[in-house]
């Protein structure tokens, strides 16, 4: 009796995604096992692309989906690096507790920073978020315990907590910084999917639509800005970790920390898990080939990310998913139809 | 006397910033456009009457003969060919292509000039003073820039209040699809917006580089201090962005008497201040 001859089937994963997954395995196997055939050059390129992959995942589910268009995420990165530097050098604190902490304690100044920012809507949130990150700056620069304008470094007995070895600490670093990497991607990732993840997606394409069915957007944003601040301390400790050196201008800087991490999300494609790898790729790529004409590759990422905004604002990535109907991260659900293989 | 000195002088700083503010101002005001690279323009005019003093023997207000119209050809051009394509499509293309043009101009002009300080001579006006019964003494520059800045927000008011021109930007800015249905080509007002706010931009720029040194990298403070005389002063309210460069001026100058290092931080945090109690700024006209 029933005419159905086809039923549809609701799917996340794609072929595409289920082949991704064990690519990315593979790849990433390969990188856990880089310090024992690459050269410190390759690591601390790949570590490089690691921090910065997970700053523009943040600073993408920040703007992306979360609405907030912070040009202020260096003040968390300062922090981060800061907390480490202090905790470690004034209180004696073990490298890896210091680390530990650098994350929740930049997401506790971040608290009561969004209440500030917060009062700010659009561009004036930007720039909001920008005059308190100056605020840090200055502020760090006028600490002596936190070396004044001149900074502080890390010194060599807290260095050898980690290994006494110096190729085995690169190695311990290296692979924290991977390991950090990965853990940003997945949370990113996993919260996407989740349904806090639905909550965000619908705050992305319309905020008063989702608030009026029941979305807390003020709870989710400051969610996401004080959980995207202490993830951002964490990367800043490690980054400064490998530095070695800090100081204000350095830990608090828009164009290292959030400048070129927003053309990356850009150029890679806003609002999906896969821009930011593509974004930081072709960021990393034009600065080791034009690395020999100054800044000249940043003028060139500059045009990149006028051009891709005026024309195609979805980025390279959101080009690719669309003319090849790709997802590697499944964050949504498809319908898929089949026929119906029970009633033949 | 110390209070007033601090008053008379903040308020003169506060003169300097207002000039920075009004071009940020009419931008917002007119075309809701938050323009990122307002500081690196202010940084180029700079450089642009550098090379002009440079290259013919002008002294820097002279040179201004030049600067002004460059810049307002510069900004016309940039609204027509790009920025107006950005308008439509919510806040992430003008933010995003406004950084993309400060990063451009800030690595052009270091590749260009280097990175060295830069400062534009302009003569004896630069330290000249005036003295006051009671003590103070003013700078004549600093009034000479304050009077500017009046001058240039009066202008502005009588274009806005008292010309066909003036007008349709009101219109626009009320209501720019209704304004565009009664005969306005808003494509065009706008680009005219932009060039307007360049030639400020540009007065701005010359005054400030003859005042203190600039380099490649200096955009992004100007940019910071404009954007909160403007906050402060309350979006789209040309006098109102004079009073919030002055407040600016004083918070900066008492922050200076106590502690020098002090001067910029004591602005930024009366910005937060104000910010924190008055989130509309001090005199609100313009709804975002």
């Amino acid at each position: 009796m029933t005419a159905a001859v086809e039923t549809v089937r609701v799917e996340r994963a794609t072929k595409a995604s289920r082949v991704f997954t064990v690519a990315a395995a593979v790849m990433l196997a390969g990188l856990v096992s880089l310090p024992w055939w690459g050269d410190a050059g390759d690591m601390r390129l790949i570590a490089e692309m690691a921090y910065y992959l997970a700053l523009a995942q943040l600073w993408n589910l920040l703007a992306g989906y979360a609405g907030l268009v912070s040009v202020g995420q260096q003040a968390y990165v300062g922090i981060g690096g800061y907390a480490l530097f202090y905790l470690t050098g004034v209180w004696n604190l073990n490298v890896y507790a210091a680390l530990l902490l650098a994350g929740p304690f930049a997401g506790l100044i971040a608290i009561p920073v969004s209440f500030a920012v917060f009062r700010l809507r659009g561009a004036y949130f930007a720039i909001g978020t920008w005059v308190v990150s100056e605020v840090f700056a200055l502020i760090a620069s006028l600490i002596l315990v936190l070396g004044a304008g001149s900074g502080l470094s890390l010194t060599v007995p807290i260095l050898q907590e980690i290994s006494p070895d110096r190729d085995a600490r690169n190695t311990a670093i290296y692979l924290m910084t991977l390991a950090v990497s990965l853990f940003v991607v997945g949370v990113v990732y996993l919260l996407l999917r989740s349904r806090h993840g639905l909550a965000l997606t619908a705050i992305r394409d319309s905020e008063p639509a989702s608030a009026s069915l029941g979305v807390n957007t003020f709870r989710t944003k400051f969610i996401i800005y004080v959980a995207t601040a202490a993830c951002t301390g964490l990367i800043g400790g490690l980054i400064f970790l490998q530095k070695l050196r800090i100081s204000p201008e350095a830990g608090f800087s828009i164009n290292d920390w959030t400048v070129v991490v927003i053309f990356m999300v850009v150029i890679g494609g806003i609002g999906t898990i896969e821009g930011p790898f593509i974004g930081m790729l072709i960021f990393i790529v034009l600065r080791e080939l034009l690395a020999d004409y100054g800044t000249y590759y940043l003028i060139l990422l500059g045009i990149i990310a006028i051009v891709i905004m005026l024309k195609a604002p979805s980025g390279v990535w959101g080009w690719i998913a669309q003319r090849y109907d790709l997802q590697l991260f499944p964050v949504g659900r498809r319908l898929v139809l089949k026929p119906d293989q029970s009633k033949r | 006397m110390e209070f007033l000195n601090i008053f008379i002088q903040g308020s003169l700083l506060g003169g300097i910033y207002a000039l920075f503010a009004i071009g940020l101002s009419l931008s917002f005001g007119i075309m809701r456009l938050v323009n990122i690279a307002h500081g690196d323009f202010i940084v180029l005019s700079g450089y642009v009457a550098l090379v002009v003093t440079q290259s013919t023997g002008l002294d820097p207000f002279t040179s201004l003969v030049i600067v002004v119209p460059v810049m307002f050809v510069l900004g016309y051009v940039l609204q027509r060919g790009l920025l107006n394509q950005t308008l439509s499509g919510g806040l992430l293309p003008p933010l995003l292509v406004t950084f993309g043009i400060s990063i451009i101009i800030q690595n052009g002009l270091l590749q260009g000039f280097g990175a060295y300080d830069h400062r534009l001579q302009e003569g004896p006006i630069e330290t000249a003073s005036l003295h006051l019964p009671g003590g103070i003494d003013i700078g004549v520059y600093p009034l000479l820039v304050f009077a500017v800045a009046v001058f240039g927000i009066a202008s502005l008011q009588l274009l806005f209040y008292g010309t066909r021109l003036g007008r349709a930007f009101r219109a626009v800015s009320d209501d720019a699809n209704t304004a565009e249905l009664m005969g306005i080509d808003n494509r065009k007002l706008y680009a005219v917006a932009l060039g307007i706010a360049m030639i400020f931009t540009a007065i701005a720029g010359v005054l400030f580089g003859i005042r203190t040194i600039f380099d490649p990298a200096a955009g992004p403070i100007r940019l910071i201090l404009a954007f909160e005389a403007v906050i402060i002063g309350g979006l789209g309210s040309l006098w109102g962005t004079l009073i919030g460069g002055m407040v600016l001026g004083i918070a900066q100058t008492v922050g200076a008497a106590l502690d020098p290092t002090w001067q910029i931080l004591a602005g930024h945090l009366a910005f937060l201040a104000i910010l924190i109690l008055r989130p509309n700024g001090l005199f609100p006209r313009t709804r975002d």
